[in-house]
C-alpha cells in the first residue's frame, strides 16, 4: 500500500525548483506503549497543570508561556509575542549549499523522509541523476508545519531523501574529548582483540534482529490476563572478571574457533 | 507550541548516565557508562499561570477527582477497551535480565555498510570500572579495523538495537531504528524511476557545482527559531514588559546543573565520582528532583555558552563551574529585583519579599514537577524507583 505524502515543498537553488513530496521513512516506533492508571479502580489517570501556590487545575486555555531566563526571572510571552516566532510558513525547500557526502555524518542525522516527484517526473528524476553523478550532498533549509528544520538531501537509491539534521551546537563530536589515558596497551593483547574482532566479522544483517523484548513484554501481559504465573528466565551468572585480559582474550578466540569448525 | 514542548522533555540533555552496564566482547567484559551525545539547544519555554507562577503536571483520578500521589499510579497495558492488565518494574526487569545489564557484542561489520537511514541517535561510552585497559583496547582495534560491533540491549524497559563505534579512541553507541521500523521507497510506493532528459541533468549538474563548498560551516545548522526567541525575550527583558520574578527554586540553576561536556570529560578520565556520573552517584541522582529541574534551566542557559564552544575544541565547560554560575546570577537576580521595581514593569505582581522566603524554603512544587516529566524517561528503571524516588522513574512516558 503506497504510503500518503505529509507534506509538498519545493527543491529550491539557483536554476533548481523540483516540486515533491515529502514521506516519513519511518513507519512506527518500536516498544510497547503503556499507560498510567489508578492502582485502586484501574483508570487511565488525567494530567493536569495545576498551580502549585493555589493548588488549583489551571485548564489548558488559561496557561501561558514563559521563557526562563539565566537571572531567574521569567519572561512572560503573549499571544502576540509567540505568534512572532512562529516560523512564516513556505514550501521551498532551500539549497544552500552542496559538499561531499561524508561532510556530514550520521551523528547529526535525526529523521529519514523520502522524497517523492510531484508534477513533473522528468525533473525529479533529473535531479536524483545529476546528484548522483555529482556525488554530492545539499544542505537544506524548510519550515514544514510550523516548524524549521535543516537537512541534507541525499541519493538513496534511485530516489531523493531529505534527512532532517541537529541544529548547531547539538551534537558533542568526539574532537571535543579526550580519550581516557592509562598505561600503554600491550602488543600481544592488541593482536588476540584484533583476532577476535575478525573472527566475529560477518555481514550486517539487520533483518535478523527483532524487538525481542516487547515480544516478551506482550507475553507477561498475556499471561497475567489469563491469571497465569509466567516463568521469568532466570539470569545467567556473572562472568568472572578478575582473571586476566589476556587470557580472556585467548579463550574467547579458541571459543569462537571452536564454534566456526562446529 | 504544545507540541514543541512535548519534544523538548523527550530531548533534555542528560548530564548525568543513562545506563550503566557491561559491553561483552567474546569472555571480556568491559563496564561501561552511557551518556548523550547530544545536547538539546532547543530552548524550553515554562508553562506557567497568567500571573507567572510555574505550573507543576500533576496526576488525577477521572472517576474520584481527585489528586493522586505517585504510590497510588501504577502501569497498566490496554487489552482491550478499557481493560488494563498491571505490569510493575520489578516484572519488566526480570524479563531480559541479561539484557539489562549487557550489550554483548557477537557480530563486527563493516561500519561504512550501515545504510544512514537506521541511525537513530547517539550516546557515548565511558569506562566504568577501575581500569580502562579492556575500554582502550577494543576501542582501538574497533577505530584501526573501521569495524562496528552490533548488539541489542533493554534499556528503560525498551529494547535497542545498537552499532558500537570508536572514534577518536571513545566508544560511541548508536542506536540503530529495527528493520521493522523503516519503510522502503517501495513500501512509501514511489514511482518506477525513469530515465531523465540528458540536458536537464546537465543543467541540474551545473547548478550543483556551481554551490559546492569544500565544508560545512556549523552555522549553516543554525536553529533560527531559537534565535528569535533569545531575541524576543532578550528585548523584553531590556524594556521590563513581561518580566517576573520567579519563585527561586522553580527556575534559577541549582547546584546539580553540570555541563554534558564537562560530565563526559571527567567521565572518561574516570573520575567521574564527584560529578555525579558514577553508577552509584548516578542512580540517586537520576530520579532527584534538583537534577531534573535543573534541565529546565540548563537547556535554556546552554543555548548561548553552548553556542560559543561548539566550534572550539577546547572550550569545556569546566571554567564555568556551576558554582561561579550561581553566584553570578544571585548577584544578578537582585539587582534585577531593583531594576524591575523600577521599571514599574506591568506584570511583575511579586512581592521580593516572598520570593526571597522561596527561596530560602529551597525547592518549591512546581520546580519537583518539572523533574517528574523531564526525567520521566526512565520508565521500568529500577534503579531510580530503588532509590526512593519512583516518582520521577515513572511518569512522563507511558511506553516502556
Amino acid at each position: 500500500m503506497a504510503a500518503r505524502a505529509m507534506w509538498k515543498g519545493r527543491i529550491r537553488c539557483g536554476d533548481i525548483d523540483v516540486p515533491v513530496k515529502l514521506y516519513s521513512a519511518i513507519k512506527s516506533t518500536s516498544g510497547v506503549h503503556f499507560r498510567l492508571l489508578h492502582d485502586r479502580d484501574l483508570q487511565p489517570v488525567k494530567q493536569q497543570m495545576v498551580n502549585p501556590e493555589t493548588g488549583k487545575v489551571v485548564e489548558y486555555e488559561d496557561v501561558r508561556r514563559a521563557f526562563p531566563t539565566e537571572g531567574g526571572d521569567l519572561v512572560m510571552l503573549d499571544e502576540e509575542d509567540l505568534a512572532e516566532l512562529e516560523p512564516e510558513g513556505s514550501r521551498d525547500i532551500e539549497i544552500t549549499r552542496f559538499v561531499d557526502p561524508e561532510t556530514i555524518t550520521h551523528q547529526w542525522y535525526d529523521r529519514p523522509y523520502f522524497l517523492g516527484p510531484d508534477e513533473s517526473n522528468d525533473e525529479y528524476f533529473a535531479l536524483t541523476e545529476a546528484l548522483r553523478k555529482q556525488k554530492k550532498e545539499g544542505v537544506a533549509r524548510w519550515v514544514m508545519r510550523k516548524k524549521e528544520y535543516v537537512g541534507a538531501l541525499r541519493v538513496e537509491g534511485d530516489y531523493l531523501m531529505l534527512m532532517t539534521l541537529r541544529h548547531a551546537g547539538e551534537v558533542v563530536p568526539a574532537s571535543a574529548l579526550e580519550a581516557p589515558g592509562g598505561r600503554a596497551l600491550d602488543k600481544r593483547e592488541v593482536q588476540m582483540a584484533k583476532q577476535l574482532v575478525e573472527a566475529l566479522e560477518g555481514d550486517l544483517e539487520l533483518e535478523a534482529y527483532h524487538d525481542e523484548y516487547r515480544e516478551r513484554v506482550l507475553e507477561l501481559v498475556e499471561a497475567k490476563a489469563e491469571g497465569k504465573v509466567l516463568k521469568f528466565p532466570t539470569a545467567p551468572g556473572k562472568k568472572a572478571e578478575d582473571e586476566s585480559l589476556s587470557k580472556m582474550l585467548e579463550q574467547s578466540i579458541k571459543a569462537t574457533k571452536k564454534k566456526a569448525s562446529a | 507550541m504544545a507540541e514543541n514542548e512535548q519534544e523538548n522533555e523527550q530531548e533534555e540533555v542528560r548530564a548525568r548516565s543513562f545506563w550503566s552496564g557491561t559491553i561483552t566482547f567474546g569472555l571480556v567484559s568491559i563496564p561501561v557508562e552511557l551518556f548523550s551525545a547530544n545536547r538539546s539547544q532547543r530552548v524550553s519555554l515554562r508553562m506557567v499561570s497568567e500571573d507567572g507562577t510555574p505550573l507543576a503536571r500533576r496526576y488525577f483520578c477521572p472517576k474520584e477527582e481527585r489528586e493522586l500521589d505517585w504510590d497510588e499510579i501504577v502501569r497498566g497495558y490496554e487489552i482491550e477497551d478499557n481493560k488494563y492488565v498491571v505490569v510493575t518494574d520489578d516484572e519488566l526487569e526480570k524479563l531480559a535480565p541479561e539484557k539489562t545489564r549487557d550489550i554483548d557484542l557477537r557480530r563486527f561489520v563493516d561500519a561504512a555498510e550501515i545504510d544512514p537511514i537506521y541511525f537513530e541517535r547517539a550516546y557515548y561510552l565511558t569506562p566504568g570500572g577501575n581500569s580502562t585497559k579492556a575500554y582502550r583496547l577494543l576501542a582501538e582495534t574497533m577505530e584501526k579495523t573501521h569495524q562496528a560491533g552490533i548488539a541489542t540491549f533493554v534499556m528503560r524497559g525498551k529494547e535497542y538495537l545498537v552499532a558500537i563505534l570508536a572514534d577518536n579512541g571513545i566508544m560511541r553507541a548508536e542506536t540503530l531504528r529495527f528493520a521493522d521500523e523503516v519503510r522502503s521507497a517501495d513500501d512509501v510506493g514511489l514511482p518506477e524511476p525513469e530515465k531523465p532528459k540528458a540536458a536537464a541533468v546537465r543543467k541540474f549538474e551545473k547548478a550543483i557545482a556551481k554551490l559546492v563548498e569544500k565544508k560545512l560551516d556549523e552555522d549553516e545548522l543554525t536553529d533560527r527559531s531559537a534565535e528569535k526567541l533569545l531575541k524576543l525575550v532578550a528585548r523584553k527583558e531590556k524594556s521590563g514588559e513581561g518580566v517576573v520574578e520567579a519563585p527561586q527554586g522553580a527556575v534559577e540553576p541549582s547546584e546539580g546543573v553540570i555541563d554534558l561536556m564537562e560530565v563526559l570529560k571527567r567521565s572518561l578520565q574516570g573520575n567521574a565520582g564527584s560529578s555525579g556520573s558514577r553508577s552509584s552517584g548516578a542512580k540517586k541522582s537520576s530520579g532527584s528532583k534538583s537534577s531534573g529541574k535543573s534541565q529546565a534551566n540548563s537547556s535554556s542557559k546552554s543555548s548561548s555558552s553552548a553556542k560559543k564552544s561548539s566550534g572550539a575544541k577546547k572550550s569545556s565547560g569546566a571554567k564555568k563551574s556551576s558554582g561561579a554560575k550561581k553566584s553570578s546570577a544571585a548577584k544578578k537576580s537582585s539587582a534585577a529585583k531593583k531594576a524591575k521595581k523600577s521599571s514599574g514593569a506591568k506584570k511583575a505582581k511579586k512581592s521580593s519579599g516572598k520570593s526571597t522566603k522561596k527561596a530560602a524554603s529551597g525547592k518549591s512544587k512546581s520546580s519537583a514537577s518539572s523533574a517528574k516529566t523531564s526525567s520521566g524517561k526512565a520508565s521500568g528503571r529500577k534503579a531510580a524507583k530503588s532509590s526512593g524516588s519512583s516518582r520521577s522513574a515513572k511518569s512522563g512516558r507511558k511506553s516502556a
